[in-house]
């Protein structure tokens, strides 16, 4: 589709707390909503990037000469060519743009080229002939501590180590319980690939079209690559079909930009699937070590957990993942000493950084896991033992962080447990479909057995540890042909969540208006921060009714300024007029002779960074999910069909509704898919199943029906007292559809995903001769500062 | 090669290079953008289009085996103004979240729903198996097909 200044997405209708229908379904439905790999401009290049075979090596040569001699081959970068800076990435710049001396890992973009097609472009990537001779590679993350371990990065292969000391780590308790755990590493898998179009501008400058999580980020990153002022690298939201983490990280933006402004001519990026796994970050395969100890009756006294993180090659975001999985390594519970220990290591595997969950998940397999060999060891019912040492509002974290917001822990456990159970009819009475191995025809349910196993688990919304988070919201207020219109111009960006849709509900809630015009995302107003974390209801939506309240003030003191009678009682907006009190005192259209306008910046209160114990107020506040999962297993063939999953999340309050269902469900079909499909398969630090054909996503037939509740209990400070909703249910779908397979089958299944093999005892659990070493680096703050 | 096609009614040609696929001739050469490239290996399902009135991924065909058939797409389903009842149905149950599998779903329920109009939950997980959605977890899109059905079942009584 063409790239067209569009005046904007015009919506009428429903304001917060109502599931308004989504201000984009009309073109998504039509298929006329443009994606960024829909993009066209008359005249345009199509780029390729030629990518590292080797997990490890150094580059002799690169010799271009073949791909230039191609038919429509415009031009082609290696290192050698680059204008400015080489290195860009999220939290410091360590990842080369193009490789330079060595590549780092299987994947790393060493080479780009721009010609008239698709085709050509492939082709002259092809074309590109890379001398390498190759190094030896650190692909397991233990071996990387190892102190005769070939160094990945100049910094060491200690990206980060953190540890946190909580009340007496030596405290006695009644009963212990030893488990040891793998998580494998998952792919965001949005369907929309990787695109984006970059276009020279008059001024020397470039304007991208790209899809992403975070603009400003990008701007950021990607302005000092080219060598420009970020004045002139301008961004612009095209079109993002899923996020989930996999666009928190540069892709293509540079390379397209450093293409279009050697050619002086528009160049397009579009990844396939294969390329798509190269392309983007995933989530960290981790190893955690936990020993839980107890009281006879069931309360938690003391845990400890070793938690190893592999982060691949590059920083990405993982020193915020591994804060991340440290902090919550105990899970929602009341632990009054602790001993936490978590690393993230530099591997010659590709990069791992942001997926939804964000380290919470792989903390939640084993912290349940733990709290379920307890129950069985104390003789208690698993949903009971986590009752009775849930965290409330005043609990005091691992950190020494105490709770001040809410923390409704309980009520969401409790109504988790009692949402209504799924029938269980016998499978001589049932569709095949509804049978483990019965969609693909090879079982016929003759010896199935259901499990049925529980969830909690918390995170935080936004982002931690004393970072400066913030959105600004422009919003303007003015007659239009049709009555009075509100215009917002936000870099908040839409991935698919519903974002636009709530803010367009926010104004329409703070001004009574009906008409919304919502401007494109792009970098010509202040950052808004990333859409991840769960922060952007909270933070744009904080930022837009700011802006909102500041465009009000302005028109009750124009509508007093006018009104030349004294006014009595609080002036409020109501359905397009002003009232003082009960009492009207004019029409807003009326008082609309100049249009007014505001722009505010929302920031969320402040958090700090951790002391030299793991101590400090890293978060700024939690929400808590809980999931039941019902599954059954044929034993003999180890195939699982997940009857149903059951989903409680705390929400603080529920903006738009059916949005909310919508995560909760989107959010535990990919936890089911880390449970029993989706790994990617990493053979000496190569991927081995980059494609659909071979990395499973859960279809319509893997997904069972998901019941869902939430609880509302509001969040002091925060608008409309509203959590983020994007990640609670991913953090507990994974742990909890581990938790069934366990409950139908016995076995210890301390590995997700759960194979076939493990389910039928093939496979044994795995084991591990102990402990990670604990790296000899300084103390848990970040070994590099934010940017 | 020149290759001449019916799609959505009307008769087009583009001179594709001979290794284009039907979904990347009616992207590229027709700007017909509304079907999707997510996997082009006939898994995701994003792609869906009819064949001569056969349901297919557009990836797996190639253009040179369209040649002198009709295609049917996205953009055949319903206007601005007048949404198909799956498109309909689609927005009202909560089924679109990111958008990109929505067209590609709607061909294949459109598909099904002209085949058999009131399936029950297994017929609609076993015929949309081969639609990929990444956001929604099918939930609504499952109550979307049986708004749909329903909506439809009326008209036709």
């Amino acid at each position: 589709m063409p790239v067209v200044e569009r005046a904007g997405t015009v919506t009428r209708g429903a304001v917060v707390g109502v599931s308004a229908p989504r201000v984009d379904g009309t073109p998504k439905a039509l298929g006329e909503f443009a994606y960024a790999s829909d993009l066209w401009v008359e005249g345009m290049l199509f780029g390729a990037t030629v990518r590292s075979p080797h997990p490890s090596a150094r580059i002799r040569h690169v010799d271009v000469s073949a791909a230039l001699a191609l038919p429509g081959v415009r031009r082609a970068m290696t290192a050698a060519d680059l204008p400015a800076s080489r290195r860009y990435g999220l939290d410091f710049p360590d990842q080369p743009v193009l490789a330079e001396d060595v590549v780092r890992y299987a994947g790393e973009p060493v080479a780009i080229v721009a010609a008239d097609s698709a085709e050509q472009a492939r082709a002259a990537a092809a074309a590109i002939r890379v001398d390498y001779e190759v190094l030896p590679a650190v692909t397991d993350m233990e071996a990387a501590l190892r102190a005769d371990a070939p160094q990945v990065s100049e910094h060491g292969n200690v990206l980060r180590h953190l540890r946190i000391e909580h009340g007496d780590p030596g405290a006695e308790a009644d009963v212990w319980v030893e488990g040891y755990y793998e998580i494998g590493m998952q792919d965001q898998a949005p369907l929309g690939p990787e695109a984006g179009l970059a276009i020279p501008a008059p001024d020397g400058g470039v304007d991208l079209y790209v899809s992403t999580q975070w603009l400003h980020s990008d701007q950021k990153q990607v302005a000092p690559c080219l060598g420009l002022p970020e004045s002139k690298v301008r961004l612009h939201l095209a079109g993002v079909g899923g996020a989930f983490g996999a666009r928190e990280d540069v892709h293509m933006h540079i390379h397209a930009c450093l293409l279009a402004i050697a050619t002086g001519r528009p160049v397009k990026m579009t990844y396939g699937r294969e390329e798509s796994f190269f392309g983007h970050v995933h989530r960290h395969p981790a190893r955690i070590w936990a020993r839980t100890g107890a009281r006879r009756d069931g309360t938690l006294v003391n845990s400890r957990v070793r938690l190893l993180l592999d982060g691949g090659a590059y920083s990405s975001s993982s020193q915020a993942v591994i804060l991340n999985a440290s902090t919550f390594a105990v899970g929602p519970y009341e632990m009054p000493n602790a001993l936490i220990e978590g690393t993230c290591v530099y591997t010659n595997n590709p990069p791992a950084g942001a997926m939804r969950g964000f380290g919470a998940v792989q903390a939640c397999v084993a912290h349940e896991a733990q709290m379920d060999r307890l129950a069985a060891a104390l003789g208690i019912d698993p949903v009971e033992l986590r009752r009775r040492n849930l965290l409330h509002t005043g609990s005091v974290l691992p950190t020494g962080q105490v709770i001040e917001g809410s923390a409704p822990a309980r009520e969401v456990l409790d109504r988790c447990a009692a949402l209504p159970m799924p029938a269980d009819l016998p499978p001589a009475f049932r569709d095949r479909v509804t049978l483990p191995g019965g969609a693909g025809n090879v079982g016929r349910g003759e010896r199935v057995r259901r499990g049925v196993g529980y969830a909690m688990g918390y995170k935080n919304i936004a982002y931690s540890e004393g970072f400066d988070d913030s959105c600004e919201a422009k919003v303007r207020l003015e007659r239009g042909p049709k009555g009075v219109v509100a215009t917002v111009h936000t870099a908040a960006v839409e991935v698919g969540q519903g974002l636009q849709t709530v803010l367009a509900q926010i104004v329409r809630t703070e001004l009574g208006v009906d008409e919304v015009v919502q401007q494109r995302a792009d970098t010509q107003v202040g950052s808004a921060g990333s859409t991840s974390a769960s922060r952007q209801t909270v933070m744009a939506g904080g930022a837009v009714a700011a802006a909102c309240s500041r465009v009000r003030e302005h028109l009750f003191a124009r509508a007093a300024a006018r009104s030349g009678a004294p006014l009595r009682g609080p002036l409020r907006l109501e359905d397009g007029r002003v009232f003082a009190g009960e009492r009207s005192i004019g029409v807003v259209d009326d008082l609309l002779d100049t249009p007014l306008e505001a722009t505010e910046v929302y920031r969320h209160r402040r958090t700090t960074r951790l002391d030299g114990h793991g101590q400090g107020e890293p978060h700024v506040m939690f929400a808590f999910g809980a999931m039941r999962a019902v599954v059954e297993v044929d034993l003999d063939l180890g195939l699982v069909r997940v009857v149903q999953l059951g989903g409680v999340q705390d929400v603080g309050k529920a903006l738009n509704p059916r949005g909310v269902e919508g995560q909760i469900e989107g959010g535990a079909a990919q936890g089911l898919g880390l449970a029993l499909l989706e790994e990617i398969q990493l053979r000496d630090g190569k991927i081995a199943n980059a494609s659909f054909t071979d990395y499973l996503l859960p279809t319509i037939l893997d997904m069972p029906p998901v019941v869902s509740a939430v609880v509302e209990e509001p969040e002091p400070g925060s608008p409309y007292g509203a959590k983020g909703v994007g990640e609670g249910a991913t953090i507990v779908a994974t742990a909890a559809v581990a938790a069934a397979l366990r409950n139908a089958t016995g076995r210890e299944l301390n590995r997700v995903p759960v194979a076939p093999d493990d389910l039928v005892g093939i496979s044994g659990p795995r084991t591990s001769a102990g402990p990670a070493p604990i790296p000899d680096v300084p103390g848990p703050r970040p070994v590099f500062e934010y940017r | 090669m020149l290759i001449r096609l019916n799609v959505n009614g009307e008769w087009r040609e583009a001179d594709v290079w001979p290794g284009s696929s039907l979904l990347a001739m009616l992207r590229d050469d027709l700007g017909l953008w509304g079907t999707k490239n997510a996997c082009e290996q006939g898994e995701c399902g994003s792609c869906s289009v009819w064949l001569d009135g056969e349901l297919v991924c557009s990836c797996l065909v190639l253009a040179a085996q369209a040649d002198g058939r009709s295609v049917g797409t996205v953009e055949s389903l319903g206007r601005e103004d007048a949404l198909h009842p799956v498109q309909e149905a689609f927005l009202e149950a909560g089924a679109v979240q990111c958008g990109f599998c929505t067209p590609g779903f709607e061909v294949a329920v459109a598909d099904l729903l002209r085949r058999e109009p009131h399936p029950n939950d297994e017929t609609i997980r076993e015929a949309l198996s081969g639609n990929l959605c990444r956001c929604t977890g099918y939930q609504k899109i499952m109550d979307a097909v049986h708004l749909a059905a329903d909506r439809m079942g009326e008209a036709a009584r």
